[in-house]
């Protein structure tokens, strides 16, 4: 293949391609879309691995992103710091696991990382209600959402700690056949 | 780490249903352990000290919500043992992989595995603190590494990209799994050409693949306005017009096939005209007969001979017909290609029909996508619930009865207007036969009135059919059901009965063309008394209701009436599809309109349901009455009408033949003579097809597999349950056991106190 292109060597492109479900053109694509949402600050050059984060505010305005309830979250989910910055690396990450080839159990443990909103590594029942309000965009009276939580952790919660874990949510999972077909961004 | 309770029997999924033994041991394992050690180190206490070095207390955040019960197992404090226990993230998904990449060589390899190391498998997530041993993660991802490097390439990559890590981690391992084998990491010139090309090739026809579904999805059919029915009145009346566009696409196949097979041949080499030609006037769309009897719009039309195309054979005058020299010599044999069509076609669409309805049955739980529909999903379950719960209270024996009676007189009511229309039906048919014999004989012939009053008869069937189930409604109302969907289904019931009652009552007095016409007839009377139901039921009920009655509330779009509505149009259609094949294409047409209709008028006139329900069985069992009743009995008529019935002399396809079955045994004879190798073709034939026996063992062995297969289903559905079971209680084993270490631990650090406030008075003295 044509080795026109300056952004990165032949190696991290490989890299990426191992490590990723992206082509070395997508892998392109991406550090364009990167690039632009802040032009003066991503190089054009990332052969010696520079370290740039770019913000929350200016990730979630990408319009892949707009429109999604839990953009904050997914951002979130995947930077390092915890508070949305994410690096080239974390972004390709995010879209990488938001893909359509990414297999399902990758999607769960993210997914499970996102409606996660205190980090503890459960579902509680603050976390459920707060997924649900984001879902449902307010149509629902508080009453419904509490009930409609407490519901859902009755039927999933199989070890009785009134929390989902991450097994708890896998299995409730297994039993939404479109979850992998609705849990992906197309960029 | 969970795992997915998933059936389908690829050997990686099996693989990794398989780990679940493995994995539980080597927990209980470690649990046991650790609980030796640590009972072991309470009675080495008093004197060992250093102990108290190597404990790292830690602190958990102090849980945000208030309200919560004290639960041993929400500590503040944890040991540093019960926190390897409880750790996960980076640790616990560098051992799972290791564990995973050890079964992949395992499998791949013959020689035996290394087994010395211990398998930390914690399978609880816990509390989000990581081990405090970076040595031992360390370890372990060396092992990782190792064991990455002796994997094939393309395993090495799928297990690489299915890690939950960050990219930097994984490009870490992969430089390091990388420099160990070959010195340098691979770079892109070096792949050997074959490969590279398989790899790019893959990828092209992948991201082909991807652009196919993306534009499949977005020409999915009146997407947006399901979406917007759906979100703003339920999933009930969306199952409605969801089940009109299941019978659209049944309808588009007939279609294609009969003018495939059918109409285009015919079309392309027309048959001399049976009559002398009638005018066109208006009334044809109507009736279907005047000018449209000899067209390819009906049976008679169609002729009994071989097409054959290129020039005619030249008969000489002694009667050979000889061979022109006009290229190759196809033939189109339209009888056998008119049975076969409509024999096919019909057991494709039964084939269809039985998988919906057994993918319908699998489906148990779905979210659906945008958020104002989930949020009406939401609460018709909520309704559901809460009024099942209001249900506890249970009523005296003597309310009972009464609740009985008024449902007997109910049935009763129906029952007796059911049998009523029926009669009225045969008798009215009765009498409209008579009729037009009388007018067919009378001299002087007034064409029109004479198709006019051919109208008649499905004026009063449809008549029937609008007024009925109001009456059923009515008795509905009367009584009260526990739930709507009860309500529905019977309702369904009982209009079904009326249905059938009155479409056995036309039976087939007359003969194809006139039948295929009749048909035509019913159908469009029945797209008629729709649009006029939607616009007086709804509009008009509608304005009556607002400024008239000065309700607020709109009227309620009945779901059960439209769907047996929908599925008498579907009967009708197939049952004429023997005698007008191109009656689907009617169907069809009324169907858009029908879509377009309901819509607007749903839109305009109706509210949702003020008791939302749920209907995700609903669409079950719309296909299921689609299948049984409605597809089984136009499916046993027209094998009745083909096997027994004997074709008119004058018109059609099958003429001069005593069944229409006997095209098929007389080409399979013709064929047999030009070609004597066929001969077991014949014997086929006649053993097999024209022996009821074997239709017999067919069905039965047809049974059988359906039978066998939803006997694995719920067998499925059981060891699913057990399952869930037994990770219940699982998880009551950790609590115990976790529970159990926090004990011992805590009886170890009561002892220290002593010991630190002991050594702080010391130093507090000097």
């Amino acid at each position: 293949m044509g080795n026109k292109q300056t952004i990165f060597t032949d190696e991290q492109l490989d890299a990426y391609q191992d490590c990723t479900f992206f082509t070395r053109k997508e892998i392109l694509r991406l550090h364009g879309r990167y690039h632009e949402l802040a032009p003066h600050l991503v190089p054009m050059d990332y052969t010696n691995d520079p370290d740039v984060k770019l913000p929350l505010a200016l990730i979630v305005n990408m319009p892949e992103l707009k429109e999604n309830p839990f953009r904050s979250r997914i951002v979130e989910s995947f930077s390092e710091d915890g508070e949305g910055n994410l690096s080239f690396n974390d972004f390709v990450d995010m879209f990488s696991v938001l893909s359509e080839t990414a297999p399902r159990e990758l999607k769960a443990i993210y997914a499970f990382k996102i409606y996660d909103f205190n980090t503890d590594n459960f579902l509680c029942k603050e976390d459920l209600e707060k997924t649900l309000n984001k879902l449902t965009r307010e149509e629902l009276t508080p009453e419904e959402v509490v009930l409609v939580c407490e519901k859902s952790i009755e039927e999933a919660d199989l070890d009785g700690d009134s929390k989902l874990s991450f097994a708890d949510f896998e299995n409730m999972i297994t039993r939404a056949p479109d979850f992998i077909s609705t849990f992906h961004i197309r960029i | 780490m969970a795992r997915s309770v998933n059936f389908d029997f690829s050997s990686h999924h099996m693989e990794v249903a398989l780990e679940s033994p493995v994995d539980e041991e080597v927990v209980h394992d470690s649990f046991s352990q650790l609980i030796e050690e640590q009972s072991q180190s309470v009675g080495l206490e008093m004197e060992d000290l250093s102990d108290e070095g190597r404990d790292h207390l830690a602190y958990l955040p102090a849980p945000a919500q208030g309200g919560r019960e004290s639960d041993p197992l929400i500590e503040e404090r944890w040991s540093s043992a019960t926190l390897r226990v409880l750790s996960c993230s980076r640790g616990a998904i560098i051992s799972q992989y290791y564990n995973r990449t050890l079964q992949l060589r395992r499998r791949k390899q013959t020689r035996p595995a290394i087994r010395d190391f211990s398998r930390s498998a914690p399978s609880i997530r816990g509390y989000g603190m990581e081990s405090d041993d970076v040595s031992e993660e360390e370890s372990k991802r060396e092992r990782l590494v190792n064991n990455l490097q002796n994997l094939s390439l393309s395993d090495r990559v799928h297990m690489l990209r299915a890690m939950p890590l960050s990219v930097a981690e994984k490009n870490e391992l992969r430089k390091r799994a990388y420099n160990f084998k070959e010195g340098q990491p691979r770079s892109s010139g070096q792949i050997p050409c074959c490969s590279r090309l398989k790899y790019y090739v893959i990828i092209a026809l992948r991201q082909s693949w991807y652009s196919c579904l993306s534009s499949l999805h977005s020409l999915k059919l009146w997407q947006v306005a399901l979406k917007r029915v759906g979100g703003r009145f339920g999933t009930g009346v969306l199952s409605y017009f969801l089940f009109l566009k299941t019978l659209l696409l049944f309808n588009v196949f007939l279609l294609l096939v009969n003018l495939l097979f059918l109409v285009i041949p015919q079309a392309v080499a027309p048959p001399e005209p049976q009559g002398p030609a009638v005018p066109f006037t208006g009334l044809e769309l109507l009736t279907g007969g005047g000018s449209f009897t000899d067209t390819l719009m009906f049976y008679g039309h169609y002729s009994n001979q071989t097409i054959t195309s290129g020039c005619r054979p030249a008969h000489n005058a002694t009667g050979l017909s000889g061979q022109t020299d006009c290229g190759p010599h196809l033939s189109y044999n339209t009888p056998l290609a008119y049975f076969f069509t409509i024999g096919v076609s019909f057991f494709i669409t039964c084939i269809i029909l039985v998988y919906s309805m057994s993918k319908s049955f699998g489906k148990s739980f779905h979210i659906n996508k945008s958020q104002g529909y989930l949020a009406v999903k939401l609460k018709e379950m909520l309704s559901e619930v809460s009024r099942r719960e209001q249900r506890l209270a249970r009523l005296g024996w003597a309310q009972r009865l009464a609740r009985l009676a008024v449902h007997a007189l109910a049935w009763l009511m129906c029952l007796g207007g059911t049998v009523g229309s029926a009669l009225a039906v045969f008798y009215c048919s009765e009498y409209l036969h008579q009729d037009l014999e009388k007018r067919a004989l009378s001299p002087d012939h007034k064409p029109l009135e004479r198709e006019a009053s051919s109208l008649a008869l499905p004026v009063v069937v449809s008549s029937i059919n609008l007024l009925l189930p109001g009456l059923f409604n009515a008795a509905g109302w009367m009584e009260e059901y526990e739930s709507p969907s009860v309500r529905t289904y019977v309702a369904i019931f009982r209009n079904l009965l009326l249905k059938m009652s009155v479409l056995a009552r036309l039976g087939l007095q007359c003969w194809e063309s006139f039948v295929g016409q009749e048909l035509y007839r019913f159908l469009l009377m029945d797209l008629i008394f729709t649009v006029l139901d939607t616009l007086f039921g709804e509009f008009l009920w509608k304005l009556f209701s607002q400024k008239a009655l000065k309700r607020n509330r709109k009227p309620v779009f009945d779901i059960a009436r439209n769907v047996l509505e929908l599925i008498y149009g579907q009967t009708l259609a197939w049952l004429g599809v023997l005698f007008s094949p191109l009656l689907p294409a009617v169907q069809i047409v009324k169907l858009l309109l029908l879509f377009y209709m309901k819509k607007g008028s749903v839109m305009l006139n109706c509210q949702a349901p003020r008791r939302p329900w749920r209907a995700s069985q609903m669409s079950t069992v719309f296909i299921t009455l689609l299948c049984f009743p409605s597809f089984l009995g136009a499916a046993v008529s027209l094998t009745y009408t083909m096997w027994t019935i004997r074709p008119s002399q004058a018109c059609g396809p099958f003429r001069g033949l005593s069944t229409m079955f006997q095209s098929a045994k007389q080409s399979v004879q013709e064929l047999e003579r030009a070609n004597p190798r066929l001969a077991w073709l014949s014997w086929v034939h006649a053993y097999l097809l024209e022996n009821p026996l074997f239709l017999f063992i067919a069905a039965g062995v047809f049974l059988m597999f359906t039978y066998f297969h939803t006997q694995v289903v719920d067998g499925q559905r059981k060891v699913i349950s057990l399952l869930q079971e037994q990770i219940e209680n699982e998880g009551e084993d950790k609590k115990f056991l976790i529970t159990r270490l926090q004990t011992i631990h805590e009886q170890r650090r009561s002892f220290s106190p002593k010991q630190r406030t002991h050594t702080a008075n010391e130093e507090s003295s000097f």
